[in-house]
């Protein structure tokens, strides 16, 4: 599962759902893992002003990642002028001509894109729930009593 | 023809030779393309989006979603959910693009307001009719479904959902919990009358509260919404489309597989 998934998944329970605790869901136990994945400067741009920046931030210091600034950057911060360098050239989804991603764009893809959590577990920090994590897939299969 | 609905729950049904036998049919894989472009085609997406596939299985749709090329407004980024586990272990050995959870539609979603640009279901809908148990019915699955669906998408987001409904009150039940739970909804039929007739619930969060315009506007689309009925429109196989298509970006490198250590081993998520 991406990192950025993780930054719109909420605890699932009905009496947690008007709980602003129940956002976000805190890693235990995660194992990381990365995996290469085309880069689309595009798609992080259309997905950066619904980042939830905070929870972010706080997902990275739980998982002991280096961390991201302390503002939300605005898309503009994904480009900059220039030839699109070689090692760019595989890049996915339309961008503007004369420009190219910058290194913040990398390195957002980097960490919401291509790293994920394998295995652990997800915790609600409003009702405690463990949402278990195997294999990537997070199991949000709730006993009929909480739903 | 007896439905699976009526046979045995979802996650029961798709066991694992059933998923297996379901992912490597090539006329099931066909007809699943197609009905996944024409979904895709109703979403108008025009830049590389977020977006849910409601009963996701074994990937299927949602690789349909993973290959739109830059030139059409691609690629899409995917989060999709199913409640077989087996399902979803066909989709991890197959290294689908994206991401994966284990969820009973039925019970809600467990996304924050405004995730997703869109959303797509393809032949999962009709499961939602059948209750799971005694202490739930198939308007309070429904209702619960629709109405975290509306949340998660953002305003203006659009959702389309083929499903297969066993008989006009079916179609109507589902249709009337996406309108309570605030959608713009409109009914389109490929085949209409046929025995092949494809059913698209086409949904739009906060925008207009009448989309007959909106599938009207689209060629080759009928419009049944209560009103006329027509003569139905041909969706023509777009397989070997989708396989050019994926070959040609696949060649360029630019469907990067995930590497990872599990490849090709077989699955078993024992949850
Ligand atoms: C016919 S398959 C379609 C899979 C995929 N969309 C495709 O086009 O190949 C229907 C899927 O819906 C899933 N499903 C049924 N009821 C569900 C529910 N309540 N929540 C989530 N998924 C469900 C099934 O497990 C199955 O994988
Ligand atoms: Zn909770």
């Amino acid at each position: 599962m991406k990192l950025l998934t993780l930054n719109f998944l909420t605890c699932a329970r009905k009496a947690c759902k008007p709980l602003p605790t129940s956002f976000p869901l805190h890693p235990a136990d995660a194992t990381l893992a990365t995996t290469e994945t085309a880069f689309s400067p595009a798609f992080l741009r259309n997905i950066l002003p619904r980042l939830d920046w905070p929870a972010l931030k706080g997902l990275c210091d739980e998982l002991g990642l280096p961390g991201v600034g302390d503002e939300a950057p605005g898309p503009e911060a994904l480009f900059e002028d220039g030839e699109l360098p070689e090692s760019d050239e595989d890049i996915v989804g339309e961008i503007e001509a004369g420009k190219r991603p910058t290194k913040l764009a990398h390195d957002l893809h980097q960490l919401l894109v291509e790293t994920v959590m394998l295995e652990g577990k997800l915790v609600c920090a409003s009702c405690g729930h463990e949402y278990a994590v195997k294999e990537g897939i997070a199991n949000f299969l709730l006993p009929s009593h909480l739903v | 023809m007896s439905r699976p609905e009526d046979i045995l729950p979802p996650d029961l049904y798709y066991n694992e030779p059933t998923s297996k036998k379901y992912t490597t049919n090539s006329r099931i894989r066909t007809i699943q393309a197609s009905m996944t472009h024409r979904a895709l085609s109703l979403l108008s997406l025009t830049t590389p989006s977020l977006v849910l596939d409601i009963g996701a299985g074994s990937g299927l749709s949602g690789q349909i979603l993973s290959s739109v090329p830059t030139s059409a407004g691609g690629p899409h980024t995917w989060i999709g959910l199913d409640i077989s586990a087996s399902m979803l272990a066909v989709a991890l050995e197959r290294e689908v693009e994206g991401d994966l959870l284990l969820a009973d539609a039925g019970q809600g979603l467990g996304f924050r307001a405004g995730t997703f640009d869109a959303a797509i279901s393809i032949s999962a809908v009709q499961w939602l009719c059948n209750a799971e148990s005694s202490e739930e019915t198939a308007p309070q699955r429904l209702k619960r479904f629709f109405d975290s669906l509306y949340v998660s998408l953002k305003r203006g987001g659009r959702a389309v959902c083929q499903f297969y409904p066993r008989d006009e009150r079916q179609k109507k039940m589902v249709a009337d919990a996406a309108i309570r739970a605030g959608f713009g909804a409109g009914l389109l039929e490929d085949g209409a009358g046929t025995k092949g007739v494809k059913v698209y619930l086409v949904l739009t969060a906060g925008e207009t509260g009448d989309i007959t315009g909106v599938v009207e506007g689209m060629e080759g689309v009928e419009v049944d919404d209560h009103r006329k009925k027509r003569q139905k429109g041909e969706v023509a196989s777009r397989k070997d489309d989708i396989l050019r298509r994926k070959a040609r970006l696949e060649r360029k490198g630019k469907v990067v597989k995930a590497t990872s250590k599990y490849t090709g081993r077989k699955r078993k998520i024992a949850f």
